[in-house]
């Protein structure tokens, strides 16, 4: 099967021929799979807003391809302004992008943009809403007066009913409280089940996305500068370290009992970590 | 994109235009404006355009800069323009074609109004690329401090005004992202009619609106808990002083001033 989104020689320069031009993207070439859920990481600036903005249609490459379902997105008008439904961009702070006087008129915005029928609206708000888990009377209410992590529920529900087959997060759990954020990454993955969907997640968590993706994007200086499994990005510490970024905690505390002197492997997750522990403690008794 | 946008955008630098007192550069921009007013000669113009050229050269401002900022005013010259061509009609006829007539005293004062224009803009651009708009309200609020005597709240217009530059850009950078991301969801800012395109906006506007509320809101509250409570009695960090090249450029404004009226009374 054709990589749903294939990004090739990709170049983005801002304000080009003024004092204030930019290279924000460098020669970024990689693809994505349906169903995968991958981690974008990297230092702020590094260009992973920048990247996100071209997958979808929002800007226009300076040079090279971005390509849906095996078709370049800029070859033609229709498939520019498909790409923007098929591809579901949530921004950062989402919240604030709220206008509308209900909750089910903001999130009815996204499918009535693509001309679909009453019916079909309406199925897509209920099953949007479902997703993000707000119920039907909170559908009546005006988006102003919830809390903020229902407002963010609100909005990520907005591009949910546009049901992308490619769903892209930009620190979807920035500033919220622990249960917030547990319920906004749960979300996600109901979401990508129901779906098979492809998501796409910048996130400054290195805890989040070694605990939930397939694949790491290390974005750094404008360039791709890793694009591996967790397991295999987190293993080069030292590299990440440098380009400002970090290893999530668990990592480094067995990095440190290796450094003791101690027997154990490299582990990401708290998950693993348990299991090595008892592991190794299993192994002194027996010893 | 909305970002490229000058609004009176201020290039730091070192020359002496940016070190002259932001009072001094206010007062002789309004004897400038006089002066130009004044001016109704080729001779006058001439003298006026020297004193603009030398400026431009003393400020170090790059003229392709300048002329960027000149950009939007293109209709407003060519309007003036016109006008002035066809609806002047003194001198020797140049040309006759059905119901126009342009003559030698159309002509000249078409391009004396354009040439008005174009540098009475310069002028003032000058003075906000050479001057930072902290600067710019400090010299206001100086100036205008005799106004305080009948009630007017001087110290509360300057800060206010202060505020309100320093918001532009930041809330430039907002509308954009706010455009974005309703784009993301197939919102469409370039198609249809007038009243779509005005309906367009709500999912814009409304956002922005709320936004600036609460940045409003959040800077009240911060400056309150800084014990802002207006000018009374409010020191500053950094004082207002006359310089050697401040007196210097108002000798040079009042000269310009005489000259022209000078001029004119000469009838040249």
């Amino acid at each position: 099967m054709k990589p749903i989104l294939e990004v090739s020689n990709l170049n983005y320069i801002y304000s080009v021929g003024t004092p204030f031009e930019h290279k924000a993207l460098d020669n970024i070439s990689f693809s994505v799979e349906r169903g995968e859920f991958i981690g974008i990481i990297g230092h702020t600036g590094s260009g992973k807003s920048t990247l996100m903005q071209q997958l979808n249609g929002l800007l226009k490459p300076t040079s090279g391809q971005v390509l849906l379902d095996g078709e370049d997105i800029w070859s033609d008008k229709k498939l520019t302004r498909q790409a923007r439904f098929r591809v579901g961009l949530v921004f950062q702070y989402p919240e604030y992008q709220l206008f509308e006087e209900t909750v089910y008129r903001d999130i009815a915005f996204g499918p009535k943009n693509m001309g679909l029928n009453e019916q079909e609206i309406d199925r897509r708000v209920r099953e949007a809403a479902g997703f993000v888990g707000l119920t039907p009377e909170q559908l009546e209410v005006s988006p102003f007066d919830l809390s903020g992590g229902q407002k963010r529920r609100v909005a990520i529900a907005g591009v949910i009913a546009m049901e992308p087959e490619v769903l892209i997060l930009d620190e979807p759990t920035a500033g919220l409280d622990p249960v917030g954020r547990a319920e906004i990454l749960g979300n996600v993955e109901t979401y990508r089940r129901a779906r098979n969907a492809t998501i796409m997640m910048v996130s400054h968590s290195m805890e989040d996305v070694a605990r939930l993706t397939d694949r790491l994007l290390v974005m750094n200086g404008s360039k791709l500068a890793m694009d591996a499994a967790p397991a295999q990005v987190f293993s080069h510490a030292e590299e990440l370290v440098q380009m400002g970024l970090n290893i999530p905690q668990v990592t480094q505390v067995f990095l440190n009992l290796k450094k003791l002197g101690l027997d154990v492997a490299n582990v990401y997750t708290i998950e693993q970590a348990v299991a090595e522990i008892k592991r190794l403690r299993g192994g002194a008794v027996n010893a | 994109m909305l970002k490229d946008i000058t609004l009176g955008q201020y290039f730091p630098g070192k020359s002496v235009i940016h070190r002259l007192d932001p009072r001094t550069k206010l007062v002789m921009l309004v004897v400038y404006i006089v002066a130009l007013f004044l001016a109704d000669s080729w001779v006058s113009y001439g003298l006026m355009f020297l004193f603009l050229v030398s400026v431009i050269g003393l400020s170090t401002i790059p003229p392709k800069a300048i002329a960027r900022g000149m950009k939007p005013l293109v209709v407003i010259l060519i309007f003036t323009g016109v006008l002035n061509l066809f609806f002047t009609q003194d001198g020797t006829v140049l040309l006759h074609f059905w119901i126009f007539t342009i003559t030698t005293g159309g002509l000249s004062r078409a391009v004396m109004m354009m040439s008005r224009i174009l540098m009475l803009i310069t002028g003032t651009f000058l003075l906000t690329y050479t001057t930072s708009p902290i600067a710019l309200t400090d010299g206001l609020e100086s100036l205008m401090k005799p106004l305080k005597k009948i009630g007017v709240p001087v110290h509360e217009l300057s800060m206010m005004m202060c505020i309100a530059l320093r918001f532009i850009p930041t809330l430039i950078e907002e509308t954009d992202k706010i455009m974005s991301a309703q784009k993301a969801r197939g919102a469409d800012f370039e198609t249809g009619s007038l009243m779509e395109r005005a309906k367009a906006l709500i999912p814009i506007l409304v956002p922005l609106f709320i936004s600036a509320f609460r940045r409003a809101d959040e800077l009240a509250t911060a400056m309150e808990c800084r014990c802002y409570q207006g000018g009374e009695g409010r020191t500053k960090m950094k004082l207002l002083h006359y310089h050697r090249e401040d007196f210097l450029s108002y000798g040079v404004g009042a000269a310009l001033v005489v000259v022209v009226i000078g001029l004119k009374t000469v009838g040249l």
